[in-house]
């Protein structure tokens, strides 16, 4: 058996397919994975991501300590709330993890990292924390529930009584601290919504009183089809410790400048840029009938690529991935599925947003 | 719980077979297999007149989570296939033994057919697969 979220008996209750992911027991859906998808375009969905580990950095020179540690520069930060996606990356350049840190204020930094990864995190993190003088303190007394769709912020915001007003004016990558509550307008579809942090005993009630609110309880199956239409990378699929960012279609998020800011990594990413990329990541469709899966071959004039995620998109009702091919890779390429090469499309990403697709 | 008529025979690898009174042998996967890959998005059905041996894989179900093959029941020749499920891969999901049958085969050695497990033996690979 594998580790638990707080919500686990509510998932198994309400009859959800169990799957382990990276070693814990969650939800991949409830019912149809494809209308938990829609319920999400079109109206309201949650899901439990209380596997991710939530983490409290503070000292006084927390500021400084994630300058250095991150390839996205917290200097960005300057509003209490505000919220920034950053790679932490090796001294080789790979990424050990994407995450989402919050600045609260100059002495309180708040990290979300992925579920997968969270020991190993956590070990990055506290072999710079002494040089800083920071302290790092997981906090597993938290859940976390993702409420996303054009009425989850409506939706939700019944539930938490006088902090409504204060939760509904936040804006786009924002969080804040209300009562019990850290309500941040985050999240990983593509659509708006919240990702509520709150008291793991709270967690059950909440997420019931969601469901009656009318927001529709979402697997992470539902999730996997959300974050690919909406353009967004996946940890261990389409980046990992081997790769660069500048590799994995995330050099928007790695701050050059300014250029005297030394981070980890820094120096191997400088290197790779003046070499000369060979790779890079692009979203593909499928023309032909079809699915686009993870490992999947890309043949290109270029030289061969390779798909690191795809599935079936119910927005478009086509199969769309990424895949990492070689840097002179065209606008056409074919896929090698099940042996029979069928032509694909590169196209920019993100395939949809808010409910709608971007690209056809 | 799936699921598992008495008049159909299955493989462990959840496909069912049905003998039709013209001796040809109907196939399909099983209700517990279409609610473990969930909403199926792309099915690919053998040709007809494609020769088919027992056990070899025959088709392909696709949900918006995976891939997978699906194997013959019997030898024979394939002598027509779902045409429907290229623009209603769903009719999988909605009605395994029914509109959501794959192919038919002609059968070259009935004696296949003997080697089949009966829903007694197909419940219980169900049930030992949920353990």
């Amino acid at each position: 058996m594998g580790l638990k979220t707080p919500l686990f008996d509510t998932h198994v209750a309400a009859g959800a397919r169990m799957v382990d992911f990276g070693g814990w027991d969650m939800p991949v859906n409830y019912g149809s994975q494809i209308e938990e998808h829609h319920a999400v375009r079109r109206d309201a969905g949650m899901f439990d991501v209380s596997h991710m580990l939530i983490a409290d950095v503070t000292g006084a020179r927390v500021r400084d300590y994630l300058r250095y540690l991150l390839a996205n520069d917290v200097a960005k930060l300057k509003d209490s709330g505000k919220a920034l996606y950053s790679c932490m990356l090796n001294e080789q350049g790979g990424v050990v993890d994407d995450l989402i840190v919050y600045f609260i204020n100059e002495s309180w930094f708040r990290v979300v990292v992925n579920a997968g990864t969270r020991d190993k995190d956590i070990a990055w993190l506290k072999r710079f924390s002494d040089k800083f003088g920071v302290d790092i303190k997981p906090r597993t007394d938290l859940a976390m529930i993702a409420v996303q769709g054009p009425n989850a912020r409506a939706k939700a915001a019944t539930l938490i009584g006088k902090y409504a007003d204060e939760a509904l004016q936040l804006k786009t990558f924002s969080g804040r601290e209300l009562g019990q509550y850290f309500v941040a307008r985050t999240g990983y579809t593509g659509e708006d919504g919240w990702e509520v942090m709150l008291p793991v005993g709270e967690a059950p009630k909440f997420w019931s009183d969601l469901k009656a609110a009318g927001v529709a309880q979402c697997g992470l199956g539902a999730r996997d089809t959300l974050r690919l239409e909406a353009g967004m990378n996946l940890y261990g699929n389409d980046m990992d410790e081997n790769l660069s960012p500048l590799e994995s279609g995330l050099t928007w998020t790695v701050a050059f400048d300014p250029p005297e800011r030394d981070f980890v990594g820094r120096a191997a990413l400088e290197a790779q840029r003046a070499a000369g990329l060979k790779r890079k990541l692009v979203g593909l469709i499928l023309d032909d009938r079809g699915v686009l899966r993870g490992h999947q071959r890309v043949v290109t004039p270029a030289g061969d690529g390779e798909l690191t995620s795809g599935t079936f998109s119910p927005t478009m009702e086509k199969s769309i991935g990424f895949a990492r091919v070689p840097v002179a890779t065209g606008d056409r390429v074919e896929v090698d599925i099940r042996g029979k090469l069928l032509a694909a499309r590169v196209v920019k990403y993100p395939f949809v947003r808010n409910g709608k697709p971007l690209v056809s | 719980m799936s699921n598992i008529p008495a008049d159909l025979k299955y493989l462990d690898s959840h496909e069912w077979a049905r003998v039709e009174s013209d001796g040809t042998v109907t196939i399909g996967i099983s209700d517990h297999a279409q609610g473990a890959l969930g909403d199926l998005v792309f099915v690919e059905v053998p040709e007809v007149g494609k020769s088919l041996t027992k056990g070899g894989a025959a088709a392909v179900v696709e949900s918006v989570k995976a891939a997978s093959d699906v194997y013959s029941p019997v030898s024979g020749e394939v002598v027509a296939a779902n045409d429907a499920l290229s623009g209603s891969p769903e009719l999988v999901n909605s009605d395994p033994y029914g509109a959501g049958w794959l192919f038919k085969i002609k059968p070259s050695n009935n004696s296949e057919l003997q080697q089949l497990l009966d829903a007694k033996a197909y419940e219980k690979v169900v049930a030992d697969a949920a353990h």
